[in-house]
Formats: C-alpha cells, structure tokens, sequence
C-alpha cells in the first residue's frame, strides 16, 4: 500500500487533477480497497486503486452544471492495465520540490506524497507536533496549487531536496537517510527510461554520495552518542556491499564526463571508503577532488574540506594558511584549526579552539567529541 | 530547518529595558494582561499555521532548588529567592528555516503589547538546539 499510493497520486496528478483532491481521492479509494480486497483481490492492484480513485476525484469534482461531463469522462476512463510508473515518479518528485516551496515544505511534502509516509511518522522524524506536520504539508500543497506541471521540472530541486532529506538522517522509527535513499533509487528508476545522453550524471552521482556515507552509518557514534571521526572509526563496521554498490554507481555516473558537486563529493567518499586504515587514504587524490570541487561550487564549507586535505598532504601549517584565507565564522572552523594546531604541535592553541569549537558545536555527538579533545591535551600537558 | 528555545525572562541580568516598559505585570491593568496573554495566544497559533510550532508554556515564577543528597535522603531543597536575578516566566519551542528567521519569531513575540497597549519590547533569548549531525560531514 504503501508503494501503491504515490504511484496512484502520480497518475491522477499526470492525467491533470489538482494534488490535493488527488490526495483525498486515493485515501478514499485506499478505504474502498480495506473494504473489497479481503473478499474480492483485484488481479492489478494498482489498477483497481487507479480506477476507484479516479472516480472519487470525479465525484469530488461533481456539480450540477459539470454532471454530464463527469458521466463522459467515467465512460472514457481507460481499461484497466498495467500503467507506467517511471514519469510518474519524476513528475511527483519535481511537484514536490518545486523551487516555490521552503525547503521544510518540499521536504515534507515528498515525503507525504512520493515516500508515502504518514503525517504522523513524518513529524516523529522531525520531533514536531503532527498538528506543525500537518499545516506545513497543507500550505505546501496550497503553495503549489495550480502551478501546472506536465513535464518534469527541474531535477537539480529534486536533488537538492534529497540531499536535505539524506542529511538529516534521524534514525528511530524512520531513518531519513534511508528514505532519501529510497527516493534516490526511485529517481534513477524513474530517469533512466530517458535517453543516456539526457538523463543528469548529478542524479547517479547524488545515489553514489548517499549509499558512500551511509556506509558508514554504524561506525559514526559510539555506545555513548559520541561522534567518532573518520579516522577512528572501526572500518569492519562498514557496509561493504553498499561500499562496492556506491563506487560501481558512482564509475558510470563519471563515465559521462559531465562532472557536477555530488558526484565530486562521491568521488571523495569512495577514496575515504577505500583505505584498509586511516593511514593509507589517498589524500592526494582526495585533494585534486576538492580542487575540483572547488571550482564546481564556491562552497566556505568545501573550502574547509579543502584545508583539511591540504594540511594532510603538505602538513598542518600549509593547512592553517589555507584555513587563513575562510571565515572564522563558519561552523567547524574551530574545529578544523584545532585539529591542525594539535597536529603543528601547538597543544596551547589546539585546547583553544577545540573548546571554542565545542562551544559553538550544533550537535551534540560532536559538542562531547570536541570537548574531550580539549580535556584530553589539557590532561597531557600536566602529566608532562 | 532547526530549532530554537526562545525564553522569556522575568527578571534578569540581561540587557537593559527600554525605558517605560518595565513595571512588572502586577502593575498592568486588567484588560492590558488579558491582551498580552492573548497576542501571545494568537503568536503560537500563527505559528501552529506556519508549521513552525513545537511546544510553549508559561511558567510560574515561584523556583526551588533540588539537589540529590546521597542514598536513602529525601532530596534537599533551598530557595524560593525573591532576588534571583534571571527567572524564567516562559519559553516557546519554534522549528524554523533559519536563525534569521528565529530573531524575526523572537522579535514579533517581543512585541506583544504591554501597559497602555504599547509594545513591551521585552527582551528574549533566542538558544539554538544541538540537533544530529549531517550524514555528510564525515
């Protein structure tokens, strides 16, 4: 069912019908299939789904003066069969993500009408009330209230809202980076019926980016809570398999010499994924990435990045010049000078900016992380 | 989108009031409480409609302090203090797109009118929440 809903919107809403009656016809049409299916399965689910909703959204639309047209168009309604899904998909994704909505409403929404979640479980994830949940969703869809699609709109807000989804990542009932995932997969579905030659590089590269870092997942934070850095963590917790998918996704997205940020980004996940240690990552190549990263996007936070590759490769105190030419005002700048001065040996000024880092931290994982840091060469200097 | 405690402060070590907004709310005419409570009633629905409500509440200014005192004794307390400087006579919870757009939230709600209907230009302070980290940053 829950599969079956968005596929179903997308059909009402590609012959035409306004999203939020759309919407109230497929609940309906989902209430009529608890009713009917016990006793009578349908042989195409989603057929029978598309069929009734179809006729709740006519009824919706039902007025005297429209009586007649509404019995033509029952008449009209097509066979029932199988329906293609894959414009479908697309031309939900970039409804959802239109440019008009804030990011907090295309978030929402895609997860809503294309994820198929709840209102309640989306606002779970994101530790508001259901009633927040349910007015954000519903000025969402009045925001996009007759702005018409009948092609696909701009795939780079589609994947700019993934990006989003992946990125916050709450783990507890619905782990939001699974779901982006998910929806990320749809998307590479979805685009790839289109000719080679068309469909965006960006969208592989975006499904490499998200499979790369979520690896990772259950190496990132110790029983505690605590953050743990990349060059700590235990790398048998890595998911190999995903590991191995991002990098074979990631190879064919490149193969298509248009280079964009997400598969840059990927690129520099997969070099990070593919050291047996710490130790042996290939920073060099790492920085040529950042490099060119760089000169995809003028980012402050791929800049940061960027300094912390240039002090692996040509030493800490090459890295703290790069880091001179950002502004201090960044999150995490605190922490990458910290780091560099730790590693220039300059303890005093490393315990300065872990605990001025760990004072301006937005997660807490990292705030305890950083605070250790301090505490720890705090403690090695009175030992010595 | 990240959220933000806005906390209202009784009385506190803050910066200074704006002249002539500061005679504490026993002071206030009946009609001028009645009207402040609901600017701030209608804030929070507003907020509620722009899916930016988490939670609020207004708190009594009556504090104790509680401490555990070791196994098996009831906990200590201490206080009320009548000169504590910063107590806490409410807070609202916002989930909003951006700091700028907290201050905006902070800045409205501290415009709820206060003696005569004029605005209170009450100070609040506007604390970020730590959240998860993003999936993407190592």
């Amino acid at each position: 069912m829950r599969t079956l809903s968005p596929q179903v919107l997308g059909v009402l809403v590609r012959r035409g019908a306004d999203f939020a009656t759309a919407e109230d016809a497929v609940q309906e049409a989902l209430i009529e299939a608890a009713r009917h299916w016990p006793d009578d399965p349908p042989d195409d689910p989603k057929a029978w789904l598309v069929r009734v909703a179809g006729r709740k959204l006519i009824d919706a639309q039902r007025s005297e003066a429209a009586r007649r047209r509404r019995e033509e168009r029952v008449h009209d309604e097509p066979a029932p069969g199988p329906t293609e899904q894959a414009d479908d998909t697309l031309l939900l994704l970039s409804r959802c993500c239109h440019p008009a909505l804030s990011p907090a409403s295309a978030i929402a929404l895609t997860l809503r009408a294309v994820g198929g979640l709840t209102t309640a479980q989306i606002a779970r994830a994101f530790l508001v009330p259901e009633a927040t949940m349910a007015q954000r969703i519903s000025r969402a869809k009045r925001t996009i209230t007759g702005e018409r699609f009948d092609t696909p709109g701009d795939v780079r807000a589609v994947l700019h809202v993934l990006y989003l989804i992946f990125n916050e990542g709450f783990t507890g009932e619905i782990s939001l980076a699974a779901e982006a995932i998910r929806l990320t997969r749809q998307l590479v579905a979805a685009t790839s019926t289109d000719a080679v030659s068309t469909a965006d590089p960006e969208i592989a590269g975006l499904l490499a980016l998200m499979l790369l870092h979520h690896a990772r997942q259950d190496a990132r934070y110790a029983a505690s809570g605590e953050l743990i850095p990349l060059d700590e963590q235990d790398r048998s917790l890595w998911d190999t398999s995903m590991i191995a998918e991002g990098v074979d996704v990631l190879q064919v997205a490149l193969a298509r010499e248009r280079l964009g940020e997400y598969q840059a980004q990927a690129a520099i996940a997969a070099l990070h994924d593919d050291a047996p240690t710490a130790d042996e990552t290939d920073w060099p190549q790492i920085l040529e990435w950042y490099d060119e990263l760089t000169r995809l996007t003028d980012s402050p936070v791929v800049a940061l990045n960027r300094a912390v590759a240039v002090g692996q490769v040509d030493g800490p105190r090459a890295g703290l010049a790069a880091l001179g030419d950002i502004d201090p005002g960044l999150d995490r700048w605190d922490a990458v000078a910290a780091h560099l001065h730790e590693r220039a040996s300059d303890d005093a000024e490393a315990i300065r900016h872990y605990t001025t880092a760990a004072d301006r931290a937005t997660s807490a994982p990292e705030r305890t992380h950083l605070i250790k840091q301090a505490a720890r060469l705090r403690a090695a200097r009175e030992d010595g | 989108m990240a959220k933000y405690l806005l906390l209202k402060h009784y009385r506190r070590s803050g910066p200074e009031h704006v002249p002539g907004t500061d005679a504490p709310m026993d002071q206030w005419a009946p009609e001028e409480i009645t009207e402040h409570i609901d600017y701030m009633r209608r804030f929070a629905d507003k907020l509620t409609e722009s899916g930016e409500f988490v939670s609020g509440d207004a708190l009594s200014p009556e504090g104790t302090f509680v401490r555990y005192d070791g196994e098996g004794r009831p906990p200590v307390t201490d206080g009320p203090f009548a000169e504590t400087k910063d107590l806490i006579a409410g807070w609202m919870i916002i989930d909003v797109e951006s700091q700028e757009r907290a201050y905006e939230a902070a800045a409205e709600l501290s415009a709820a009118p206060g003696q005569g209907g004029r605005p209170l230009h009450e100070w609040l302070e506007v604390r970020p929440f730590l959240a998860d980290p993003p999936a993407t940053a190592g």
